[in-house]
């Protein structure tokens, strides 16, 4: 049954996901962020088989309740056409993929014969409660430098979108 | 039985594909959708790694990146809007002077 | 919360009958309740504004539910040339489908023979109920994306604002209860408000602001600016006729359900009463399903709170709307969060 529903949304993650980047019905934006918001809620299974509860419920509302309508918000605001009709130069087209397929490759291989996961067992369990403990103790700097990053990331944010930007 | 590589390589393709987003589109904004998913694609690794290796510091790390995602796409989205209101337009090609 | 027995393939049957029946179960309570909301809302605003309201089909007009269904049914189901038409046909399903959803970890009564009366006793729920009320804003902005008109594009743009804006306030202001509690499931918030006083009385800054923010995410008066039909004509749902537009309305209605059905449980005990035995998980089948009516009753009790504040009060404007959600309430409810923190860490003392 673990296998079944990995395979699942393993699969129901990778097809979304090539659809954020490679639709080849559409190049509209809207719909991009709306498989990507398909992705990170089959991602957010993964997290579940993994046993990462709290993750999963943060990453579906973070991700899919907040920036990626974030992102719809801009696209909308913007009025962006589905402009990019335009082909890609086939060079640099086949070159992007070469490269890719390279990079992907090597690091599968390199997966593959490494046996990383020779060995070990699934045994973590992710309970909010521990994750929390861990946060507000071995963390707390890390924790309270994120707070610091969001107050500033908040501050370029309302200067950027300010109209007149001198 | 699923393994820890069985998700790694779930990953290493997301991440593939998150690449392949930013190198070939010309939108920015789908640039962005395609950093998205690469940071995506970590955060699964960390996550799987921490299940298998028995030590929540991965979680922690994940917890960390969806912070610092939500941060930069605020940022970023501000940014575009901001080189919009200059330029009129959200393709990379249209940006290739190093001023507004 | 993956029980082994997902790995125990002799158990699969008896878990999927019984989820499956609980999911069927929960359906058919909330879709008759969505249809009863709608004509409570139509007597409620009548007898506000002295009028009889719809009395004509059935007895007392109890059928009239029935009449304004095969109306949406058989009306032309008319799509305007210039919309997208792909999103503009998922917008109104889209929008349905997150308050079924949230209903999925609620305990709607103690105990039913031996089966929990809750789809999925997770141990995050309130987690996952506040991820899924935060997709709700897709099916409103997708509807006013894809209408590609003026009034429902200004109705769409609102409702994400507002909705992103008063998750942040209601998440926060639940963030005590659980504090108090010490445990994310839902389950066991019941059960602590059965052994003590119920949350709303420990916790009466964190309603309110509960309170409050749930009528702004479910776009009700006095905020309902993402519909608003003086100004914009009713907003994101301006394009849509028939079946389409039906959907639209029952998603608003199921969304006020579920999130009374979330008050209950955080703040009014659930299915439990303080008297007469009744905060103990029932031993008879009379036993659950009184507990399952109570909960419906408390329900009830939010859904006339929230269709007779629509009919006393004005709209807020946009701009006092957005000064309460930031500068309000989210204050309020972090100086409330700090000030539950001290009373917990001095009671440790």
């Amino acid at each position: 049954m673990e296998a079944l529903l990995f395979y699942l949304f393993a699969s129901l993650t990778l097809i979304c996901g090539l659809l954020v980047v490679a639709n080849p019905l559409t190049r509209n934006p809207v719909t991009s962020a709306m498989f990507l918001v398909l992705t990170i809620v089959s991602m957010a299974g993964l997290f579940v088989l993994l046993h990462a509860f709290f993750l999963a419920a943060v990453q579906v509302m973070v991700y899919a309740g907040a920036v990626i309508v974030l992102f719809l918000f801009v696209i909308m605001l913007l009025d962006i056409k589905s402009v990019e009709q335009k082909g890609f130069n086939p060079l640099s087209l086949f070159m992007g993929l070469l490269g890719l397929l390279a990079v992907g490759g090597m690091v599968i291989q390199s997966i593959l014969r490494s046996n990383v996961g020779q060995g070990l067992k699934p045994q973590l369990e992710g309970a909010t409660k521990e994750l929390g403990v861990e946060l507000f103790t071995h963390y707390v700097l890390a924790f309270e430098i994120m707070g610091v990053l969001l107050l500033v990331g908040m501050m370029g944010v309302i200067l950027l979108s300010k109209k007149d930007l001198k | 039985m699923i393994g820890l590589e069985h998700y790694l390589i779930v990953s290493a393709l997301l991440f593939s594909l998150g690449m392949m987003g930013v190198i070939l589109r010309r939108n920015l904004i789908v640039i962005y959708m395609g950093l998205e998913l690469m940071l995506n694609a970590a955060n699964l690794a960390l996550v799987a790694f921490s299940r298998f290796n028995n030590s929540m510091d991965g979680q922690v790390m994940v917890f960390f990146v969806i912070t610092v995602a939500a941060a930069e796409v605020a940022v970023g989205l501000a940014l575009i809007v901001a080189l919009y209101r200059k330029r009129q337009s959200t393709e990379v090609a249209d940006l290739t002077t190093l001023k507004l | 919360m993956i029980p082994d027995f997902l790995n125990d393939p002799s158990h699969w049957g008896h878990f999927l009958f019984w989820s499956a029946f609980k999911v069927m179960m929960a359906f058919a309570i909330i879709m008759p309740m969505v249809a009863y909301s709608v004509m409570l809302e139509r007597r409620v605003s009548a007898a506000i504004q002295d009028r009889i309201g719809p009395n004509r089909v059935g007895p007392f007009g109890i059928l009239q539910p029935m009449a304004d269904g095969l109306k949406a049914i058989l009306k032309e189901d008319f799509t305007p040339s210039h919309v997208r038409r792909i999103y503009f046909i998922l917008a109104p399903a889209i929008s349905m489908i997150p308050a079924f959803l949230t209903v999925a970890v609620i305990p709607f009564g103690s105990k039913l023979g031996n089966q929990n009366m809750v789809i999925a006793n997770l141990n995050v729920g309130i987690l996952y109920t506040f991820s899924i009320v935060s997709l709700g804003v897709y099916g409103i902005v997708l509807a006013g994306y894809a209408s590609n008109s003026k009034y429902p594009f200004l109705g769409g743009i609102r409702a994400s604002a507002q909705m992103i804006s008063y998750e942040i306030a209601m998440g926060m202001a639940a963030v005590p209860v659980f504090m108090l509690v010490g445990d994310l499931n839902l389950g066991k918030v019941i059960a602590y408000q059965a052994d003590g006083a119920w949350l709303v009385f420990k916790q009466p800054i964190a309603f309110v602001i509960f309170l409050v923010s749930a009528f702004a995410e479910t776009n009700r008066l006095p905020f309902d600016m993402p519909e608003s039909e003086t100004e914009l004509v009713s907003g994101y749902n301006t394009e849509y006729s028939s079946m389409k537009f039906a959907l639209f309305f029952m998603g608003e209605y199921a969304a006020m359900i579920s999130v009374s059905a979330l008050m209950v449980t955080l703040f009014f005990g659930g299915w439990t009463l303080p008297f007469m035995g009744l905060n103990e998980t029932a031993t008879s089948l009379a036993g659950g399903i009184l507990h399952i009516l109570i909960f419906l009753i408390k329900i009830a009790f939010f859904m006339i709170l929230f269709v007779w504040i629509r009919w006393m009060l004005p709209r807020f404007r946009y701009d006092q709307l957005m000064d309460l959600g930031w500068k309000r309430f989210l204050p309020l409810a972090l100086a409330n969060i700090i000030i539950t923190a001290v009373i917990l860490w001095i009671g440790h003392l």
